[in-house]
């Protein structure tokens, strides 16, 4: 198996007077795993529904390798794609299930069953295929929706949202087997999530999206290293990054109540500041009062206020932080993101 | 003495055990006699009639005659006739409503909204229709040349009810039975999740696959259900041929089971309507449907379907 490079050309979608998806330009390498990351309504399972051929595109050109595939019906596109309900036949069990695909194009029987258990126990179902998919748990679902998925061997592999109905600790694990299995079988991967977690843990590169647009789309450590707006910068990291509206002067920035020096920078005027909580430190010259300190367990979330502003900070469990005392917080220059008004990175 | 005490026991165990029932028995009593005055009284009065030589003439004092009706039925050489038009009359009407019904919502739940609610709301049209005024208007559809739109559009001027008196019969009862499995059939199509239309799309399933190897099975409980009260009412049901036909052209060449008995015991040409005679022929009618229900319930796996009571008593 061995996948083919996806290319998305000016790829727009919408639904009457809804736009779902504005002019996207995109390319997945071959072999690559790309998540799509972003809040609900962002354009992301619509245009992963664009990828399989469930949806036509409005506008734009949808590349599979050199073949144009925008105009195909989605079982002329070779891919494979498993859903977030799964969306398993209830009235089939696990094998029919698995071996679905395959009967469509009228393999012969041999051939079914080799594949067939082959995928089972690659995937760890093989002891119950002969049930159906409301007799096994959401874990045996989800393997044996990925096993539908891998069965025709498909050039490309849509996910979305697989992993969000399975419980806390059987989602790590499958994050990492869908992982391992993606690279061994070198298959090109589509991963749709709103779990930023997931996407950074999971995918090569990660597309942001927002209101039907791609915001950035980057390697998981740029985006959290050099955010290219303010909604990525919020957005990805957790606890989030501390976004500051105010304004930039030659060398400092002001906000309401209170500033601190940042990289002398030519752009001047309304802007904003963003800086993780990890980032703060206690030690500099900006004065703060605690509000809030939650233990998170390794370390504490600190909610402090600056002039009329409200910044978290992560601290070492260890440090005391009494409620409405007053501390002295560092904001590191060579640690800060800097936007202008309109929220695009200027340094 | 040991044994008086094992008595009092038990006598205080079987109390325990009415007064147990006693809440139980007062919620099924209503229900109970309701089929008792509805059902089940109609039916021990028609299997009693039956045996008996009821008519217009010996009404006041009619004569236990045993098997006398029943054989009598037997002999009339137009039984086999009837019991033909009969299954003819049910398997096709019966093809018809769940063919078409499954047709139609097959495709008005493919189709936009705004194209399907119309669509079934035109279907539904004949069944809220009186049925002599829907016979009327077969009736003038099927006229002879000019008045006859049937005759004009095909260019033959006959009557086509007494030309083709099955094919008007089967369409006029289809054209109205066909709703029933639409709309059954359209609300079980929609509760089946988008995900797995899209998911048979992405394993490479044709449309008629996916209504053969998807929506089928999944509809395999409204199918069953809506066979098996159709042919329960088709069985009984005779108005639509009583107004259309009135059970010919010639002899008996539409006549079916119920309409028969309708005529013997409630409409005779004679004057004389045989109570008894049409009791055994309906009596008939209530074996078959047993035996029709038996076995529907059978394929339903019924038990499977009843849910756990939602109430509780004591």
């Amino acid at each position: 198996m061995r996948g083919i490079e996806v290319r998305l050309e000016g790829l727009s979608k919408h639904f009457g007077r809804v736009v779902a998806l504005r002019s996207l330009d995109l390319e997945v390498r071959a072999g690559e795993m790309v998540a799509f990351l972003g809040p609900s309504g962002c354009g992301k399972t619509t245009t992963l529904l664009l990828v399989a051929g469930i949806y036509r595109p409005t506008t734009g050109a949808i590349y599979f390798g050199d073949r144009r595939v925008d105009g195909l019906h989605p079982r002329d596109r070779d891919v494979g794609m498993v859903f977030q309900s799964y969306a398993l036949y209830p009235h089939l069990t696990l094998f029919e299930n698995i071996a679905f695909p395959l009967r469509l194009k009228r393999r012969p029987e041999a051939e079914v069953r080799a594949k067939v258990s082959q995928t089972a126990e690659l995937l760890g179902i093989g002891h119950v295929l002969d049930r159906r998919p409301g007799q096994v748990s959401g874990g045996q679902q989800q393997r044996a929706a990925l096993a539908r998925a891998l069965v025709k061997e498909p050039q490309v592999l849509l996910l979305d949202e697989p992993l969000s109905n399975l419980d806390a600790q059987v989602r790590l694990q499958a994050r990492a087997e869908i992982r391992r299995l993606q690279r061994d079988l070198g298959v090109t991967t589509i991963l749709v999530t709103h779990d930023q977690a997931e996407a950074l843990a999971m995918a090569d590169r990660v597309a942001v999206f927002s209101t039907g647009e791609v915001q950035q789309y980057a390697t998981p450590l740029e985006l959290y290293q050099r955010p290219q707006n303010t909604f990525v910068a919020g957005f990805v990291g957790h606890p989030p990054m501390n976004v500051v509206r105010g304004r930039l002067e030659d060398g400092t920035f002001e906000a309401d109540g209170w500033r601190c020096r940042v990289p002398r920078l030519s752009y001047r005027g309304e802007g904003y500041l963003g800086v993780r909580p990890e980032d703060l430190r206690v030690g500099g010259e900006v004065e703060a009062r605690v509000l809030v300190a939650e233990t998170l367990g390794r370390e504490q979330l600190v909610t402090v206020r600056v002039g009329a502003t409200e910044l978290k900070l992560l601290a070492a469990q260890a440090d005391g932080f009494a409620a409405d005392s007053v501390v002295k917080l560092d904001i590191p220059p060579d640690r800060v993101h800097l936007f202008d008004a309109a929220g695009r990175r200027i340094g | 003495m040991e044994e008086a005490t094992r008595a009092a026991v038990a006598a205080r165990a079987r109390e325990r055990a009415w007064r147990g029932l006693w809440v139980p028995l007062l919620f099924l009593l209503p229900a109970t006699l309701l089929v008792s005055l509805f059902y089940l009284l109609p039916v021990a009065t028609t299997l009693y009639l039956s045996f008996t030589d009821i008519s217009t003439v010996t009404f006041r004092n009619p004569q236990w005659v045993g098997w006398e009706n029943y054989r009598d039925l037997v002999r009339d050489p137009f039984l086999g006739r009837i019991l033909g038009n009969t299954a003819r009359y049910v398997s096709l009407t019966l093809a018809f409503n769940i063919g078409v019904g499954l047709l139609l919502a097959l495709l008005t739940s493919h189709v936009p909204e705004r194209a399907g609610n119309p669509v079934r709301a035109l279907w539904l049209l004949p069944r809220i229709l009186p049925p002599v005024v829907y016979v009327l208007i077969w009736q003038g559809l099927t006229r002879e040349s000019p008045f006859g739109l049937v005759s004009n559009v095909v260019g033959v001027s006959r009557n086509w009810i007494t030309a083709e008196p099955w094919t008007v019969i089967v369409l006029a009862n289809g054209m109205v039975g066909a709703s029933f499995g639409m709309l059954l059939f359209t609300s079980a199509i929609r509760s089946i999740p988008a995900d797995l239309f899209y998911a048979a799309a992405v394993d490479g399933a044709t449309a008629w696959q996916t209504v053969r190897r998807v929506i089928l099975p999944l509809l395999r409980w409204p199918l069953l259900f809506a066979t098996a009260y159709q042919t329960l009412s088709l069985l009984t049901s005779f108005e639509y041929i009583l107004l259309l036909t009135d059970g010919g052209p010639g002899f008996y060449t539409t006549t079916v089971w119920s309409l028969h008995a309708y005529k013997l015991a409630l409409s005779n040409y004679f004057g004389n309507v045989q109570f008894g005679m049409g009791a055994a022929m309906a009596a008939v009618l209530v074996v078959v449907g047993v035996v029709v229900s038996v076995l529907y319930l059978r394929l339903f796996n019924f038990k499977a379907l009843v849910g756990e009571p939602k109430i509780e008593v004591n």
